[in-house]
């Protein structure tokens, strides 16, 4: 049963570290952040995914999981005090296990951008595999990316996704305990 | 870890952080665009910096060493409020010392020293629509912004030039964040206008009472507007600071005596400070 | 001489601090005063900071009337910064004020109605003369008692209801908005504009409500009916799905009966200006009820010019704590800003010479 496992071992402050690594990564798109708070998610949930939802969602958010990720469900009711929502469309957080049509999610209106999904894609590697290079707010100069367990039409797809700014999703990729985050503002170049 | 007992580490409570984390997460990824939040009423009053403090209070650490400034200086009556009140409520390090500061809380400043990329600045705004003089309906100004339409912001800064020869704002000088978004950069100087630009460090603004947080990633362009045969100049008493002597910083105007005599000496008082340690003068000092 | 920058400002806070503790206690050869004689005895004072301090707690809101030296507006951001991180633990059903256990409840638009007119503790009738038996502490006469409590009474709206003259209003089943959660937002509901106007400042309906009857958007109200009493408060704990009792809170309800031409779609019929608030306070429930009502202009076909009908107007200004607190930020430095507009002006001058 997953509910034996524990969240944080110290909510407020773990909370507090892993949301200034996600904020770190968010300001600084592709810049690879650590989670270093000890913490046991059920599986096949990862260590930094989970910490991105246990520090952001709670009853006043919803969250779409991905039927691959059916064995946290229960999990993440306890310990965010959510019920996962079955409406992948306007969820404003999404955890997939294989990067989703990024137009289905909520998008945002031109009035309020910010209500729009924040997607969370467990990925195997955020140090190997396909190249890019990354520019826009955040960057001082372009900036490289290398990530294996994204599709190889990726770089179409979140120019797509870039396109439609201010509106738009934004993407945390994670690998175990590593995350890297994508905001829609960043644009992409396969290098 | 808490100092103050019967409240959460750094006064809010979890949920509220949460609330405060998303838009904040939100705010970054969409550079200069105002984020509705449920701002809460704090224990000090909505004008005194409510929005700068729940930002503080949401991204705050255990490691984290504070700085407060309210006009350039630590020792003003609400920095040195604000500043207890998370020494006291967070239990965390304070300092005076700009380089050494990981938090930044501002009221209308910006330091001289330039910011790191291991820093963050969180600005107190008071009014956070660039709009508001033109349009005074919040429903009416989301619209301009969600169409770019900011024309008569253009308009009515050229009707500046045409009447005085210049663009009279002194102070909040709108700005464009990123090619897109119009913003409100909060009640600086105009002089401190361009290190907004390409700023190593991120940059948070609060509005508490307007319920509006936006933010500005590390290096992104922030181009103060202007017109090519106006072009955008920030102004500063042509004096040299009489602690320091420094003849590039922000200085504040101080009334010496009854005979009208005048000293104009550095806003940041750590940035004179720090001059004066490593033995900068000044005519009067 | 040399001139030193002007330091000192831990030290000048706490001496602040002390010479404020100082002056709230005053001579202290006179009594301290009791929370308990604040709550008995300064009772609308009281309600009023519950009502904008938007948190129900007497004995709690006569503490921050005496923390606040009588600063009504004061104690009631000391309710608002209280209460603002307390946890929540469950939301109430909504309250039957038609059950309301009452102690005033009258109509003006009827000389008598089912349940009758009830006077109830009121000053609209007493001379406003300064009572010098009071300053001498004199002990009133005990009130004359009814044989028995007045029963649960109709409201006036209800009855009108009935002729289907007024305006009905169905249980759409959405749940209301949050303004403690979520900021305010256009358009602005009427769940949303009813709980601005709850917390509102007493002064800002007064008058908005005032100006409506001047001629600034008027709607030519009736007071259908004011009532004053307790109503009981229940909540469900999901872990025993069944509403209990929490407590008893003390409301006033005021239902005002305006005019309606009728528009194409709607006969002629009276609509309603509704005004609910903690505790005793006729002049808030009603001034509430006013602005409800002028709110109303551009959903009822009506033009909408006058300032109390402007929603966001009336909704971004309604509240004492957001109002106090930025006009009285002026006191803080601006001397930076002030800097910058003394160079500019400098500069403009020397520009035209």
């Amino acid at each position: 049963m997953t509910l034996s496992l524990p969240g944080f071992a110290d909510p407020v402050a773990d909370a507090q570290a892993c949301f200034r690594a996600v904020l770190t990564a968010m300001s600084r798109p592709g810049t690879p952040q650590r989670i270093t708070s000890p913490l046991t998610p059920p599986a096949p949930l990862g260590i930094a995914a989970a910490a991105v939802l246990l520090t952001l969602v709670d009853g006043d958010t919803s969250l779409y999981l991905a039927d691959h990720f059916a064995n946290a469900a229960d999990w993440l009711r306890f310990h965010c005090g959510t019920d996962p929502s079955p409406d992948r469309t306007t969820a404003g957080f999404v955890l997939a296990d294989s990067l989703p049509d990024l137009a289905t999610l909520a998008q945002g209106s031109d009035e309020a951008p910010q209500d729009s999904a924040t997607l969370l894609l467990p990925v195997e590697s955020l140090t190997a595999g396909a190249r890019f290079t990354l520019r826009g707010p955040g960057l001082q100069a372009p900036t490289p990316l290398a990530v294996t367990g994204l599709p190889p039409d990726f770089a179409a797809r979140w120019a797509a996704n870039h396109a439609q700014f201010p509106r738009g999703i934004d993407l945390i990729l994670c690998a175990g305990d590593t995350l890297v985050a994508l905001p829609r503002s960043l644009s992409l170049g396969e290098a | 870890m808490t100092t103050i007992s019967g409240y959460n580490f750094a006064y809010l409570d979890e949920q509220t952080k949460r609330m405060i984390r998303r838009a904040l997460l939100k705010a970054v990824a969409i550079p200069g665009h105002q984020i509705p939040f449920g701002s809460r009423e704090m224990p000090l009053p909505y004008g005194w910096g409510t929005g700068g403090i729940q930002i503080t209070a949401a991204i705050l650490g255990a490691d984290d060493v504070l700085k407060v400034i309210d006009q350039g200086a630590d020792d003003t009556t609400n920095a040195v409020s604000i500043r207890r009140f998370f020494a006291k409520t967070a239990g965390v390090a304070t300092t005076t010392r700009t380089d050494a500061a990981t938090v930044i809380q501002t009221r209308h400043r910006i330091p001289e020293a330039p910011l790191t990329e291991n820093q963050i600045l969180v600005y107190q705004v008071p009014q956070p629509e660039p709009l508001v003089k033109l349009e005074p309906s919040r429903a009416e100004t989301r619209r301009m912004h969600a169409l770019a339409e900011y024309g008569a912001m253009h308009v009515r800064l050229y009707e500046d030039i045409t009447r005085y020869g210049q663009v009279a704002i002194s102070y909040d000088y709108p700005v464009m964040v990123n090619d897109r978004y119009l913003m409100a950069p909060s009640p600086i100087p105009a002089f401190d206008n361009p290190k907004l630009h390409q700023m190593p460090a991120l940059q948070l603004f609060g509005a508490g009472r307007e319920k509006r947080i936006y933010a500005i990633p590390p290096y992104t362009n922030v181009r103060s507007l202007d017109f090519e045969d106006h072009p955008f100049r920030a102004g500063r008493a042509p004096h040299a600071c009489g602690l320091c002597g420094a003849d590039t910083s922000y200085l504040d105007e101080v009334v010496v005596d009854n005979a009208g005599g005048r000293l104009f000496v550095c806003s940041d008082t750590d940035y004179c400070e720090t001059r004066r340690d490593a033995g900068h003068v000044g005519e009067a000092a | 001489m040399a001139y030193v920058a002007v330091k000192g400002g831990e030290r000048a806070i706490d001496n602040a601090h002390a010479w404020l503790a100082e002056a709230r206690r005053g001579n202290p050869a006179v009594p301290d005063l009791t929370l308990a004689q604040i709550q008995q005895q300064m009772g609308r004072a009281v309600d009023r900071v519950m009502a904008e301090g938007a948190l129900y707690d007497p004995e709690l809101a006569a503490l921050a009337i005496k923390q606040a030296q009588g600063d009504l507006i004061e104690a009631a951001f000391l309710l608002r910064a209280y209460r603002t991180t307390l946890p929540r633990f469950g939301y109430a059903a909504p309250v039957d004020t038609a059950a309301m256990a009452l102690r005033r409840r009258i109509s003006a638009v009827y000389k008598d109605l089912p349940g009758g007119q009830l006077l109830g503790p009121t000053y609209d009738y007493t001379h406003r003369l300064l009572d010098f038996l009071l300053a001498a502490g004199a002990t009133p006469p005990p009130a004359a008692e009814a044989a028995e409590p007045a029963a649960a009474m109709p409201r006036v709206a209800d009855i009108l209801a009935q002729e289907g003259l007024i305006e009905t209003h169905t249980d759409t089943g959405t749940e209301p908005g949050d303004l403690t959660r979520e900021p305010l937002a256009f358009p602005a509901g009427r769940d949303i504009r009813l709980q601005a106007l709850a917390r509102g400042d007493e002064g800002f309906l007064l008058a908005m409500g005032y100006s409506t009857q001047r001629g600034w958007g008027g709607s030519h109200p009736f007071v259908g009916e004011l009532r004053v009493g307790e109503v009981t408060v229940e909540i469900t704990p999901p872990e025993l799905g069944f509403a209990i009792d929490i407590g008893d809170i003390t409301l006033t309800e005021c239902a005002l009966v305006n005019q309606f031409k009728g528009s194409k779609t709607v006969p002629p019929q009276f609509t309603s200006g509704y005004g609910l608030t903690f505790g005793h306070a006729e002049r808030k429930a009603m001034g509430m009820a006013l602005v409800d009502r002028a709110m109303r202009a551009e959903e009822l076909g009506e033009d909408a010019t006058a300032p109390a009908q402007n929603i966001e107007f009336v909704l971004y200004h309604s509240d004492n704590i957001e109002g106090t607190g930025f006009v009285e930020h002026l006191k803080l430095p601006h001397y930076v800003d002030f800097q910058s507009e003394l160079e500019a002006i400098r500069r403009m001058r020397e520009d035209t010479k």
